[in-house]
């Protein structure tokens, strides 16, 4: 070989290879999961659909764009997560929402949920979840106008959640599958009125068993997520104790959503195992007592957030047993 | 078989050289020997300038209980005592003997009489007299290591070689078996186990199939363990944690749980001391990477230059940007093909331009993979994070000196972090 290698020779310590895995493959990953379900929602609810879709991403885009001309840093457009911050804000969203209120909510999602706080792998809340309760505080109707399924004019229908709420609050029709409409089939299919992506189950969840598999989520928070948000609707939301119809509260809402591919979000999350396992448990505690007890019908949004700040606690005090070291007992 | 937490199956790069038979390399017409091959003190130089040597003439020695001695690996001339190029230690003082074409040995080998009937003390003496070291990779004196100040019950031979692309010790255990056994039953004699375990992953059928059909054909008491590839499974405390399912505690050593491991390639090295007064001369090296046409298992001289294996085995371009001792995941980058193969050469890896190597790192995004992969259940990214911001005494509660620097950690992460670079600076800082 020729003496130049004294010189040309690559001195960078080891590791000497690296897994092919990189942040934009992971973040694409979980952007193609959640499309099935949007697709079903644009056959649900109607072309509309797409362009309140379309426009989130544009304006999450747009905003990950600016930010970064702004803060003079790379343009980070193409990792990925602005284009997942506007798909999940878009999901968030009642079918049929104005489409200005979408681009404000993914405005808001990127630059006060993630830009402010540095960009990606800094902030401490869901930046999608930002976005939405914003809108929600903001534009109180509009975020809770529920087109019924399979129409094109805003006929208002409403959704399971709202329904359990104002049959617990009054008389006791509550649960009466004739006052709902929807059986557990259409719930679990996404015939029934909620936002985008609140729509079909099924789809969400072959999205999310593809991402398990791949290692791109754990079980842990959607499992003991759900699992929590069930136990405490069996326990709680019937008319005695351990009577509740937690099926349909599993089924509800947000809360499939919210548990694989929002609670799940890395950044906002805790690190290990353990913590993730709190995590879940403490999001299906506050979902439950909010939509039980809390002025909303719905609590995905805020007990994810809320859980949110807790977690760099949760990381600081559940740590994983150092090896060699006894574990106390 | 209890496994060990953590760890990554990888690809494994091995199929280039796993049936490439051992072929020795034709001896050099100069040889470098370095004072320094092994963790320890360096030697003391016991030749002069104009010398005459034999193949195994003791050149060097230290009087130091942690050291090991050095023999010439041909039969010549000493012709200078220098500095010269180290693989691991940049430079060291050593010495460059010029071959007279006979490779004329001490003692022709002659099989040692009454090898089975050595006691114990004398058996450590040959191995101490041979320059006997951990071939797996840390160099470690064997004599010391083999006389552990705590009792001990339980020898285990490392036959894991979980690094991509290395295959000597696959090798050595298809080619040499009956040597290797034999070195087995020695080293269970010196460090008085009472159970003898011999791990190897189950990547390797060939490997354990031979090792269990000969302990079966000698009668040996011995237990070949199939472990499922995962990587770091050859370091020392996961393989322990494997097979017996102990943990040894924060910076302590093996034997403070009952526990001595050794390395396959070493238990043959002592077979050959001790039966064939061989001393440690040579050694295997895989010689590999996707930019050779002839990738090997060589026998090689020890003091021989990187360049005369590198090319034997033909480079396909000129293109080499990384010239690895050792495997991808722990080995050293070598800022010159002109360095000699020591003691602790396991392997030279010739690596072609990689992007990662340049790529900026991204912010970590918490993902906790390093965090699910790290097989000492350390918080990796939190080292990346300190060391980033300079916060080098915070990052000292998570007990940093726990990393062994296998690598998983870095190999696995997304954002491209230089994790393993942080924990090192960090343990630097904090010495």
């Amino acid at each position: 070989m020729n003496p130049d290698n004294k010189n040309t020779l690559n001195l960078t310590s080891s590791p000497h290879i690296r897994s092919p895995e990189t942040v934009s493959r992971i973040m694409w990953s979980v952007f193609f999961c959640l499309l099935p379900a949007g697709i079903i929602s644009i056959y649900v609810f109607g072309l509309s659909t797409l362009w309140i879709i379309i426009t989130a991403i544009l304006a999450a885009v747009l905003t990950e764009y600016g930010c970064c001309i702004v803060q003079k840093k790379k343009i980070t457009i193409s990792d990925g997560s602005a284009v997942l911050t506007g798909l999940l804000l878009a999901y968030n969203l009642p079918p049929q929402s104005p489409l200005w209120m979408a681009f404000l909510g993914s405005f808001i999602a990127v630059l006060f949920g993630k830009a402010l706080f540095g960009g990606l792998g800094f902030n401490i809340f869901n930046p999608a979840l930002i976005g939405r309760v914003f809108l929600m505080a903001s534009f109180p109707t509009l975020m809770t106008r529920w087109p019924a399924p399979f129409t094109v004019d805003a006929v208002i229908a409403p959704t399971p959640l709202a329904v359990f709420k104002d049959g617990f609050e009054g008389t006791n029709l509550f649960l009466d599958a004739e006052i709902i409409h929807y059986s557990y089939r259409d719930l679990f299919l996404g015939f029934r009125g909620g936002c985008i992506a609140e729509a079909s189950i099924l789809a969400l969840l072959l999205g999310a068993a593809y991402l398990i598999y791949k290692r791109y989520i754990s079980w842990h928070i959607p499992l003991s997520y759900i699992a929590s948000v069930g136990i405490f609707a069996w326990v709680f939301s019937g008319t005695g104790l351990f009577k509740g119809d937690f099926i349909l509260h599993i089924l509800s809402g947000g809360l499939v959503l919210g548990a694989f591919y929002m609670a799940t979000d890395y950044v906002t999350g805790p690190i290990t195992k353990k913590g993730q396992l709190i995590f879940g448990v403490g999001c299906g505690v506050i979902t439950s007592v909010i939509r039980l007890w809390g002025g909303y019908p719905e609590g995905v949004s805020y007990s994810i957030l809320l859980m949110n700040t807790l977690t760099p606690l949760i990381d600081r005090f559940v740590l994983p047993r150092r090896f060699g070291q006894e574990s106390k007992k | 078989m209890h496994g060990f937490e953590g760890g990554k199956h990888l690809t494994s790069f091995k199929g280039l050289t796993k049936d490439k038979p051992i072929t020795p390399l034709p001896v050099p017409k100069q040889v470098v020997i370095p004072l320094s091959q092994h963790t320890g003190a360096i030697c003391e130089v016991l030749v002069k300038e104009g010398d005459k040597v034999k193949t195994g003439t003791k050149i060097g020695q230290s009087p130091s209980f942690v050291s090991s001695c050095i023999h010439s690996s041909i039969s010549g001339v000493v012709s200078e005592i220098s500095d010269y190029s180290h693989p691991v230690l940049g430079l060291c003082k050593s010495i460059i003997i010029d071959s007279d074409g006979n490779d004329e040995h001490i003692a022709l080998l002659t099989k040692r009489a009454q090898a089975e009937s050595l006691s114990r003390d004398e058996l450590l003496g040959i191995i101490k007299e041979s320059g006997i070291v951990g071939l797996g990779g840390a160099a470690f004196p064997a004599q010391v290591k083999l006389n552990p100040p705590k009792p001990v019950d339980t020898l285990i031979i490392n036959g894991v070689e979980c690094e991509p692309y290395l295959t000597c010790d696959f090798r050595l255990m298809l080619e040499g078996t009956t040597g290797i056994l034999n070195g087995i039953r020695l080293i269970q004699k010196m460090a008085k186990a009472r159970q003898v375990f011999i791990g190897i992953e189950d990547d390797k059928p060939e490997a354990i199939k031979a090792m269990r059909n000969k302990i079966a054909a000698l009668s040996l008491d011995m237990e070949v363990v199939s472990l499922p590839a995962k990587y770091p499974q050859g370091a020392e405390k996961q393989l322990i944690k494997a097979i017996v399912n102990r943990e040894v505690p924060p910076a302590g050593l093996p034997f403070d749980i009952g526990v001595v491991v050794s390395n396959v390639g070493t238990a043959l090295a002592i077979y050959e001391a001790v039966y064939f007064k061989k001393p440690l001369y040579e050694r295997i090296v895989t010689v590999t990477g996707p930019l050779l046409k002839n990738p090997a298992n060589l026998k090689v001289r020890l003091g021989t230059r990187f360049h005369e294996l590198i090319e034997f085995c033909q480079p396909r371009t000129e293109q080499v940007a990384k010239i690895i001792m050792g495997g991808p995941m722990m080995g050293l980058a070598q800022f010159s093909d002109d360095v000699p193969v020591i003691k602790g050469t396991s392997g030279i890896l010739l690596l072609p331009q990689d992007k990662n190597d340049k790529e900026k790192e991204q912010p970590c995004i918490r993902c906790g993979r390093c965090v699910d992969v790290c097989p000492m259940r350390m918080l990796p990214y939190i080292f990346s994070l300190f060391g980033q911001s300079k916060r080098y005494e915070s990052a000292a509660e998570y007990n940093p000196a726990d990393c062994m620097e296998c690598g998983i950690c870095t190999y696995v992460c997304p954002s491209k972090r230089r994790i393993l670079e942080y924990i090192r600076l960090i343990k630097v800082v904090l010495k």
